[in-house]
């Protein structure tokens, strides 16, 4: 449910950017989000469609680019990759570990169409 | 013409700016915040009665209760015990939000209060995502979930301070293996503190009552 919310969010960021670029609209969104934030693709576009309509966001196309988790073992400094489940350290077994990637939740950037006259005094 | 406009900006930053705001607000009448998160059941109120219970001689608290419907049980309960208790309906809503959390705060006496326990919606997905502006999260495990939650759920228990895990006056009852569950909590989150308890026998409340008033006191030192 909480990607209602969070598609809000996309969409304020992606206006407010757009309008300060003088944009006209705005085609494409770049998200980058970590393999550990816990957000469902497929609902933040169901949700897009519609949060999106009558703005200069209508129609945009949203990319999602996904970051694959890492974790640095704090004891041996064995870097390893989140598999199915949460685990020890492969090398060592120990649990101090820290996550290195994984956690990225931003909005990257954003393509626009810029209105042919000249930008509007800021 | 198009052209690409970089960004880089978190997309909760709108609501963390918030959570910044009712920070500030909480420490401008030195008030110490604390999130609780738990699955719906796993004993949230009953702590929380429990820690009034204990800490009401010493402390003054307050409790905001998030709830997802228009229901007061746990408000009356929280007034029954003597503290005053702020209701947040989400409206359907998974999850406590800053925006909520700001609303509800001028209807807390914080110059009375020491201590102000939030009861975030009964979910253990969300609102880990939302900060509200309190000073640390706590997660309320309970035994009959099972003990493969943190391994199912990580993302909650990354940010927490400390872990109460309740019920366990069931643990005869349920094949729970507290080590298993433990270590699942300690792999992303080795200084997190553990406190089994069981509400129901006052088992391990006092522990965890010792904790918290520990940490209000620093607070209010540092404050
Ligand atoms: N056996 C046992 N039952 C408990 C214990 N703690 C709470 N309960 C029971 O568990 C049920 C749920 O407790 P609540 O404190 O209402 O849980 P909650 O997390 O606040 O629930 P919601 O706010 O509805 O999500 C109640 O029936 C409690 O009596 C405990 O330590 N042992
Ligand atoms: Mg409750
Ligand atoms: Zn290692």
């Amino acid at each position: 449910m909480h990607e209602l919310a969070i598609t809000e969010s996309v969409l304020d960021i992606a206006a407010r950017h757009g309008r300060q670029a003088n944009a006209q609209r705005v085609t494409d969104i770049h998200l980058v989000i970590g393999q550990l934030s816990s957000i469902v693709d497929d609902s933040v576009q169901f949700y897009w469609d519609i949060v999106s309509r009558d703005t200069i966001c209508e129609g945009a196309t949203l990319h999602f680019e996904r970051i694959p988790a890492q974790f640095l073992c704090l004891d041996c400094h064995h870097t390893y990759e989140f598999q199915q489940e949460l685990s020890a350290c492969p090398n060592c077994d120990s649990i101090r570990v820290k996550v290195t990637a994984g956690e990225e939740f931003q909005l990257q950037s954003i393509e626009i169409e810029e209105n042919d006259a000249a930008p509007a005094d800021p | 013409m198009t052209s690409t406009v970089t960004v880089v900006e978190h997309i909760m930053s709108a609501n963390d700016r918030l959570a910044a705001q009712n920070r500030a607000e909480l420490e401008t009448s030195r008030v110490l915040g604390v999130n609780v998160l738990a699955s719906p059941g796993a004993g949230k109120t009953s702590v929380i009665l429990r820690t009034i219970e204990v800490l009401q001689e010493s402390l003054q608290l307050g409790v905001i209760e998030g709830d997802t419907a228009a229901v007061t049980i746990d408000t009356d309960k929280i007034m029954s015990a003597g503290m005053p208790a702020v209701q947040i309906n989400t409206g359907g809503q998974c999850h406590l939000d800053a925006v909520m959390m700001g609303n509800a705060l001028p209807q807390m006496p914080l110059a009375d209060i020491d201590l102000l326990i939030v009861e975030n919606v009964g979910n253990l997905i969300c609102p880990a995502s939302f900060t509200l502006g309190t000073h640390f999260n706590i997660v309320i495990a309970s035994v009959p979930e099972g003990d493969d939650k943190p391994y199912k759920y990580p993302n909650i228990y990354r940010s927490i301070d400390a872990l109460i895990l309740n019920k366990t006056d069931l643990l005869p009852y349920i094949d729970f293996n507290t080590e298993y569950f433990r270590r699942g909590i300690e792999i992303l989150n080795p200084d997190v503190h553990f406190f089994p308890m069981s509400c129901k026998t006052g088992e391990g409340v006092p522990e965890w009552a010792d904790w918290l008033r520990e940490r209000v006191a620093i607070f209010q030192k540092n404050a």
